[in-house]
């Protein structure tokens, strides 16, 4: 299997605390890998310092081999021009229509003519099925449209892999479930790797290929697999209970 | 390496493309695949892609944008060969989105007259909506004043500390500069008559009656009325005024009752130290002059008198409650958006502004037909 992101003993955390230390891992291509665990494990401070938002205190962040963490200017820009991400709130500029903020990446980085960079915009937005809200505001849409939009966004360039910050939280399970299927069509028909920040456990369960959970007491990994690994992990309680959406008796 | 290459035959034109079919390599093969067909003129066009080994859905888009093209040249027979059965769902979609017709969606552009009438619309519903709030804001006012002991003085006072007391340094500082410059530009004309010493008259009646109150005034929307508009334009949008309301609080009484009354009773007293500290700026002058200190305040306190001052601090007391509401209601006002707290921040001290500059006209003129 093809390595896109390889994490090489990797210390994240901000200025010189970490927050996790020393871990490793890979993800291949075409997977959906997700990142989950307790709340204040690391999982956002490791998926900033997997996009290049935090700079690592230690370790090395590989995209498609290419070292994330050493990188400067036009070379740092080349690399985060090889992945999409989308925020947890969206993050679409409020002053640009849908399409806009689609088309805005494009705009800057390709100098495709203005009808060609709307048919692909047009496309990606058919493709997570706002084909119908290509004129409207960030403000008109709703939370499962805002996320959406910027998944259209984030896919704009064609990147290969894609990284979503919590793309279920304040979603209804209908809406969640369709998000589901879009990264899940996505991922087989276009080939993208995601890499998806979550603790909804159903949809682990109907999108993970592989799994890494964190746990904020040992500061890294406690275990790595597939959802149905996890769920039957009997050797590590902490993995068991929040799997199985078990309360520790002894108060953990 | 040949980013593509043409073969003919009979009636065929036969583009051959390699290698990745993606945005970057889309913008470069464009301008040359459009020359190739503007250039020939054999009735079939075919784009072979056997050498792909990659296409995105900017590659689909090119594609879709070529066959356009091609019948734009009055071409009927285009087709594409050897794509790899994976990528032909990608391609029909593109083809869908090219044939689609988005424009119906997009909303209709208003013409001047309706632009003109939203724009009226728009003013005068928020002009009631400007009115309303301040009602609203009177009435609390007057409810507090009948029941001072549920006034939240805690707030109030550290609203008075915030906007008042930290901005006695830049008061100090404008009205210094001033007083000074403005005893300079009048002691030139006055110099010629030997007349120096009336600079301190023109000092003391200009800052007490009207540069002291508007100066302040102006400093405090400026910093406190933008102030007010940015803290509760964030509570709008965190929804912590929702969450006041559900709770059964009044909003306009915990949050804006509180600024207007520490704004109301901050601006006089800051205005008293503006008109103090300008004099002081013009004193300098005077003194440099060679007049003593004592010529300059005598000849203050014999022209200035207990009306101009009154006058003076009754105006800020109106100058006060008119900030603190502008900043208050603009805050109150903010809609959602990243830039709604910046606009009403805006809005606030525009607004703050406006209403200083009104209201001191009518003073002027209610001053003038009392004689005062």
């Amino acid at each position: 299997m093809e390595t896109v992101i390889r994490i090489e003993n990797l210390f994240a955390g901000y200025g010189r605390t970490p927050i996790i230390e020393n871990i490793s891992f890979d993800v291949f291509k075409g997977e959906i890998f997700i990142i989950i665990g307790g709340s204040g494990c690391g999982k956002s401070t490791l998926l900033k310092h997997m996009i290049g938002l935090l700079p690592p205190i230690s370790g090395n962040v590989l995209i498609q081999g290419e070292n994330l963490s050493l990188a400067e200017g036009n070379d740092r820009n080349r690399i985060l021009q090889k992945i999409g991400v989308a925020f947890q709130s969206g993050a679409l500029f409020g002053s640009m229509t849908v399409l806009e903020n689609v088309m805005l990446p494009l705009r800057e980085f390709t100098e495709l003519p203005d009808a060609m960079m709307e048919d692909i915009a047009w496309l990606k937005l058919k493709l997570v099925g706002l084909e119908k809200s290509g004129f409207l505001m960030p403000a008109e849409l709703s939370g499962g449209m805002k996320k959406r939009a910027a998944l259209a966004r984030a896919m704009a360039l064609d990147p290969s892999i894609i990284f979503l910050d919590e793309p279920s939280a304040g979603l209804d399970p209908v809406t969640s479930a369709a998000l589901d299927n879009l990264v899940k069509d996505l991922a087989s028909s276009l080939g993208i790797t995601f890499v998806i920040v979550t603790h909804e456990l159903a949809s682990i369960d109907a999108i993970a290929d592989r799994i890494i959970m964190l746990e904020k007491s040992v500061k890294g990994i406690i275990a790595t697999g597939t959802p149905e690994q996890l769920k039957n992990n009997t050797d590590n309680p902490f993995v068991y209970n929040f799997f199985n959406r078990k309360i520790d008796k002894g108060g953990k | 390496m040949k980013q593509l290459t043409v073969s003919r035959k009979d009636q065929d034109t036969i583009i051959s493309l390699t290698g990745r079919l993606d945005a970057k390599r889309a913008a470069r093969l464009l301008q040359e695949t459009s020359q190739i067909i503007a250039k020939t003129h054999t009735p079939n066009l075919i784009l072979d892609l056997e050498a792909v080994d990659y296409m995105d859905t900017a590659g689909a888009a090119f594609l879709c944008f070529i066959e356009g093209e091609s019948r734009k040249k009055g071409r009927q027979n285009f087709s594409i060969v050897h794509l790899k059965p994976g990528y032909s769902t990608l391609l029909n979609m593109a083809k869908e989105i090219r044939q689609a017709d988005f424009s119906a969606q997009k909303p209709k552009a208003l013409s001047f007259i309706e632009n003109q009438g939203k724009k009226l619309l728009d003013t005068l519903s928020e002009a009631k909506e400007f009115i309303t709030y301040a009602g609203e804001i009177t009435f609390a006012l007057f409810q507090s004043l009948l029941h001072p002991g549920k006034i939240r003085w805690a707030d109030t006072f550290l609203v008075a500390e915030r906007a008042g007391v930290d901005a006695l340094p830049i008061v100090a500082l404008v009205s210094f500069i001033v007083g000074l410059v403005m005893a300079f530009q009048a002691a030139i004309p006055m110099r010629m008559f030997g007349a120096e010493l009336y600079v301190a008259n023109l000092i003391g009646i200009s800052m007490v009656r009207e540069l002291g109150p508007l100066m302040t005034a102006i400093i405090l929307a400026g910093r406190s009325a933008s102030a007010f508009a940015a803290e509760i334009g964030t509570m709008r949008i965190n929804e912590e005024i929702d969450a006041l309301t559900v709770m059964g609080l009044d909003p306009v009484k915990f949050l804006i009752v509180p600024r207007v009354i520490a704004a109301t009773f901050i601006t006089p007293l800051l205005t008293i130290f503006s008109n103090l500290v300008g004099m002081l700026g013009g004193a300098l002058v005077i003194t440099s002059m060679g007049y003593p200190f004592i010529s300059y305040y005598d000849q203050i306190a014999s022209f200035v008198s207990w009306g101009d001052f009154t006058g003076g601090i009754v105006k800020c007391f109106v100058f006060g409650i008119l900030i603190a509401a502008a900043g208050c209601i603009r805050g109150y006002q903010t809609e959602s958006g990243p830039s709604a707290v910046g606009v009403s921040t805006t809005r606030a001290v525009v607004t703050g502004i406006i209403l200083i500059a009104v209201f001191d006209g009518i003073f002027s003129i209610v001053y003038y037909s009392l004689g005062i």
